[in-house]
């Protein structure tokens, strides 16, 4: 037994194709063809679970809206998962089985880096094209030719981490002089910050605090202490969901009256659960994102979207605003759908020639893969919350709570600052 | 209590020989089932089979201290973490083959098991099931500041290419697991039917009684830490080839520490393949799951299955057959 | 690490806040595993259901946290009796009490924990009372109300139990089982109903320190394995019977994370708390107050 988009739904649509064989829904339920099986392990439990299920919910939209356009070469679309329960050693049996004995048609990754290098050795044996969801730098060292990775860090993403970051920070006059670097002993973190000391040099910035945090850290405001201490002019933090509330909460507490510019990259602040548990003490904070409602990020479709998914979600109990991964996985599959329609075929060859050719027009906006299948031009959004209002969530929906900053070509407001005076 | 040392034995009960044939036999026999299908059969099953004897060994590894002796180990991810992270240093260092890497992974884990042992082991044994959790904890810390292992950031290990006379390197990985799980299970029966065994048990049912009508406890509930870190290091070696990327959390996984004491109590601690038995019982239905059901609920079933046994049957599968049989003879 | 009194006295008044929380996850393990030598390795996952339970019942029905601990508190007192009874039949009676009892214990761990993850979703839950959200300044301490209120009512709890265990009858019987089990007979006390309100009493004291946990920080389900060192830890420094001993161990210990964030890279901090629990072990295993 498999689990597919929806047992209870396939059922119905399956009694219905038997019961108006003749009539007018899905062309596939006459070809008697059998479906367009894409696969995939993703974490429905475990930590990864919240970001994870809100791009299955959107990937299962994509589905839906595909089928309802008559599917994949004139086949049904079926969505074959499985959670990997966060749990990277479940990951190289799940794609085994996939592939050789669910026979699925294309693979899919799941949610975040170890996920994705988990599979790696076994859809590298098996040559299938590999599109991956949020996987840092996870090609290096392999250098598959068929792998292409959907978060826009660009080919080099320890640099790109935090390059827009300092680049915002050194429009401010006057200039700063030094910089904080603080972040969790975990992957993402030690990778953003070995970007950030770099950029910082070359920026001519003095490190004046350099440190990392164990995870399941409690208390953070002695590390805010320890670092306001050295007087830093902005600081830098990378940091997983627990650890980015906790040390919002520890800089209220504290206060960082001196510096100029707060924020970094911290995981979860993209999530409605987080954003609306800390509401107003948001403000100022300079954050990483991947998509905000911003009206220079009104790419064609994203909005109805977005209806759509909060519709489900909310229903589901899943993130309620779908910005941070739920679209780039919804782009994702447009990406193999219209290379499976463009090359007629499910061939993983042509697939991976086409998608390494071709500039794709998706609701997440422009993709064009370069260098190791990652995006060629990289697109880390920095965001600055700005006017946010006690904690209600439906005010992240609109235009102006998180106003980008960087890229120029998405920029929709201006850094305030200090950060003292961007809090308010 | 006539079974504390061989000279007390009544020579009337002959034991069985402490080096058993059947298991060699049999482990041989898999291993050229592997051998013979491992090229024709999809991935997925070498790969389940692989995670099934990887519990095998660590709940064969955990039963040796925790059946024999009584005394709980809960930190079975760090042991195994330990493994994996030998293999990584080593990879570092020089291209080492992996049946060297298992052996230096077993030395290490081994002598740290010693040297938790040595500290705590005077103490009553749930002192030492909470050193345990703690060294675990520790041995996080260093590997999350250790940078040369790649630290926080995690390790990359490329599997090597398919090696002669091997298909494909998870099948080389399946027999190397299968091998390792046969010695592990041929050291636990050699220590069941041992003075070893007995002296454990002596110890597990009355520690001071045992102590006073000669055991040397100390030294035994050394032995015993000691091959128990062993064999749970050396199950760890290998992982890094498995998954291909280890970072911390991967490596001191709980799903690993859950299954080490969940296994052997629901196959039954008293005999050698109890444990086997619990760790293919539960590892199948667990990877079954994983692809059925595949949700959080999965775990759910292994803490439900844990209490159901060890409130009802708390002998586990073995005590319920040996029950069964009881009453049928 | 430039080294100021500003940074060393507010990391020793965050260690003591943070020590007065550790106190109220501890006091359970200390009666439980301390003086009933049940090893409740579950604790902390009910800890983390009270922090749910507490997040549900401000979100619901707009209850103060603090008062609903109170509430949730009276009912996990009558579980726990329950809890223990249970126990007492399936593991103590039959006397094979300490590998099942831990096993059994590590189930229910699991049951509770995955329970919540079927029903709250693995997101991280957060309770943000506008009352606390102020930070007084006593000269150059600051103490922000957020971790001060956790760790005066965990402090209150623990000075509470310890009244009750050495003013009341049913308290002195506990504190005699502890000791010597057949001594509780002498004294004319049930020894099987004195434990079990005493496991009622640490089921209680769970529940409130999870409420006290979401106070201070985000929680998601699986949370209360980072607590499970950590509060045996405290238990076995402080001695395993005593709760004035409890109190210094988590306070010891709060402070000695604190410090090591503030002064020596917070990376090196859980080392710090579980090598002082080796060493405890290994060479003084009375703990710290025993003879």
């Amino acid at each position: 037994m498999e689990f597919t988009t929806r047992v209870s739904r396939r059922a119905v649509m399956a009694g219905m194709a038997a019961g108006f064989a003749a009539s007018s829904i899905p062309a596939f339920g006459q070809s008697g063809q059998p479906p367009v099986r894409i696969g995939m392990g993703i974490a429905l439990s475990g930590g990864l679970a919240a970001f994870g299920k809100s791009a299955l919910l959107a990937m299962q939209i994509w589905a839906e809206d595909q089928n309802a356009k008559g599917g994949l070469l004139g086949r049904k679309v079926e969505l074959v998962y499985y959670d990997d329960q966060s749990n990277p050693a479940t990951v190289p049996g799940i794609y085994a089985k996939l592939i050789d004995v669910d026979k699925v048609d294309l693979v899919i990754s799941g949610y975040a880096t170890n996920q994705i290098v988990a599979a790696m050795p076994t859809v590298m044996q098996k040559k299938k094209v590999f599109l991956t969801l949020f996987g840092l730098a996870a090609n290096d060292k392999f250098n598959y030719d068929r792998y292409f990775q959907m978060q826009p860090n660009g080919p080099d993403a320890q640099a790109e981490f935090s390059k827009g970051f300092l680049q915002t920070a050194m429009t401010m006059n006057p200039k700063p002089q030094t910089i904080a670097l603080v972040g969790g002993d975990a992957e993402f973190p030690a990778i953003a910050l070995a970007g950030a000391r770099d950029n910082a040099k070359a920026l001519g910035l003095k490190v004046v605090f350099d440190r990392t945090y164990p995870p399941n850290t409690i208390e953070f405001a002695s590390v805010v202490r320890a670092m306001k201490a050295t007087n830093p002019d902005i600081v830098f933090v990378a940091s997983y969901p627990p650890d980015s509330a906790g040390m919002v909460r520890a800089v209220r507490e504290v206060g960082l009256d001196t510096v100029k510019m707060f924020g970094g990259g911290m995981i979860g602040l993209q999530s409605a659960a987080l954003k609306s548990q800390l509401g107003a003490s948001l403000n100022g904070v300079v954050a990483y994102d991947l998509y905000a409602p911003e009206s220079t990020m009104k790419f064609p479709g994203v909005e109805d979207f977005l209806v759509r998914y909060r519709k489900e979600a909310d229903k589901q109990g899943v993130d309620p605003l779908g910005f941070y991964i739920a679209p780039l996985a919804y782009a994702e599959l447009q990406i193999l759908g219209q290379a499976v329609e463009a090359t007629k075929s499910l061939d993983d060859a042509k697939l991976a020639d086409y998608i390494k050719a071709t500039a794709f027009k998706t609701i997440a906006g422009d993709i064009k893969f370069g260098k190791r299948g990652e995006w060629a031009e990289p697109r880390i959004l920095w965001v600055q919350y700005q006017g946010v209002a006690g904690n209600d969530i439906a005010q992240f929906k609109e235009a102006g709570k998180q106003v980008i900053l960087y890229p120029d070509t998405f920029k929709s407001g201006t850094l305030k600052y200090p950060f003292s005076a961007a809090s308010k | 209590m006539t079974a504390l040392s061989p000279s007390l034995s009544p020579p009337a009960r002959r034991l069985p020989k402490p080096f058993s044939w059947p298991v060699l036999v049999a482990g041989l026999a898999i291993v050229a089932v592997e051998m013979t299908l491992g090229a024709q059969v999809s991935e997925y099953y070498l790969l389940l089979a692989y995670i099934i004897l990887q519990y095998v060994v660590l709940s064969t590894g955990w039963n040796i201290l925790g059946g024999y002796a009584g005394y709980v180990n809960f930190g079975t991810a760090g042991f195994f973490a330990v493994g994996c992270y030998t293999t990584i240093a080593l990879e570092k260092l020089a291209a080492v083959p992996l049946p060297l890497a298992i052996l230096a992974a077993g030395v290490v884990a081994g002598l740290i098991g010693l040297g938790t042992g040595y500290l705590t082991l005077r103490l009553r044994g749930v002192f030492f099931s909470i050193a345990t959790l703690a060294l675990a904890v520790v041995l996080q810390t260093l590997i999350v500041n250790w940078s040369f292992v790649g630290g926080s950031r995690g390790a990359y290990v490329m599997r090597p290419d398919a090696i002669a006379p091997f298909a494909s390197y998870v099948q080389y990985l399946l027999v190397v697991m299968t091998v390792l799980a046969m010695v592990a299970v041929l050291a636990a029966i050699a220590i069941e039917r041992s003075w070893i065994g007995m002296g454990l048990a002596a110890i597990r049912d009355d520690e001071l009684a045992a102590e006073a009508s000669g055991v040397p406890g100390l030294r035994l509930k050394l032995l015993a830490t000691t091959l128990c870190g062993a064999f749970m290091g050396m199950a760890g070696a290998p992982f890094p080839y498995f998954i291909t990327y280890v970072d911390p959390p991967s490596a001191f996984s709980l799903a690993i520490a859950v299954n080490a004491i969940a296994m052997p109590l629901i196959g039954g601690t008293a005999t050698w393949w109890g444990p086997v038995l619990g760790a293919v019982l539960l590892g199948f239905t667990q990877q079954v799951l994983t692809v059925t059901i595949s949700s959080a609920a999965n775990l759910l079933i292994v803490g439900i299955l844990l209490v159901v046994f060890v409130t009802v049957a708390p002998t586990g599968v073995v005590g319920i057959t040996r029950a069964w049989r009881g009453r049928r003879a | 690490m430039n080294f100021s009194w500003d940074l060393l006295l507010n990391a020793v008044t965050s260690g003591i806040m943070l020590g007065g929380f550790y106190a109220a996850v501890a006091v359970g393990i200390t009666i439980a595993f301390g003086m009933l030598d049940i090893v409740n390795i579950a604790h902390p996952a009910f800890m983390v259901l009270g922090a749910f339970l507490a997040f549900l019942s401000i979100n619901t029905l707009g209850i103060d946290p603090f008062l609903s601990a109170l509430g949730f508190a009276a009912i996990a007192f009558v579980f726990g009796r329950y809890f223990y009874r249970a126990y007492y039949h399936f593991f103590e009676r039959r006397g094979d009490d300490s590998l099942q009892g831990l096993a059994f214990f590590f189930g229910i761990m699991f049951i509770v924990e995955i329970s919540l993850v079927l029903i709250f979703g693995v997101d991280y839950r957060l309770i943000d009372l506008p009352y606390l959200a102020t930070t007084y300044e006593i000269g150059i301490v600051q103490i922000p109300l957020r971790l001060a209120a956790p760790c005066l009512a965990g402090v209150a709890m623990l000075v509470a139990i310890q009244f009750y265990l050495s003013r009341t009858f049913t308290g002195r019987a506990i504190l005699a089982v502890a000791q010597d089990l057949e001594a509780v007979r002498f004294v004319g006390a049930d020894p099987i109903r004195t434990k079990e309100i005493a496991f009622g009493i640490a089921m209680a004291s769970a529940i409130v320190a999870g409420v006290l946990l979401i106070i201070i920080q985000s929680v998601e389900p699986s949370i209360g394995r980072e607590f499970i060192g950590r509060a045996f830890a405290i238990c076995v420094l402080g001695g395993m019977t005593s709760l004035p001993g409890t109190l210094l161990a988590a306070m010891i210990l709060g402070i000695a994370e604190t410090m090591t964030s503030t002064f020596f890279g917070p990376s090196w901090s859980p080392a710090v708390a579980f090598g002082l629990l080796l060493l405890t072990l290994a060479f003084k295993p009375s703990g710290l107050l025993g003879r």
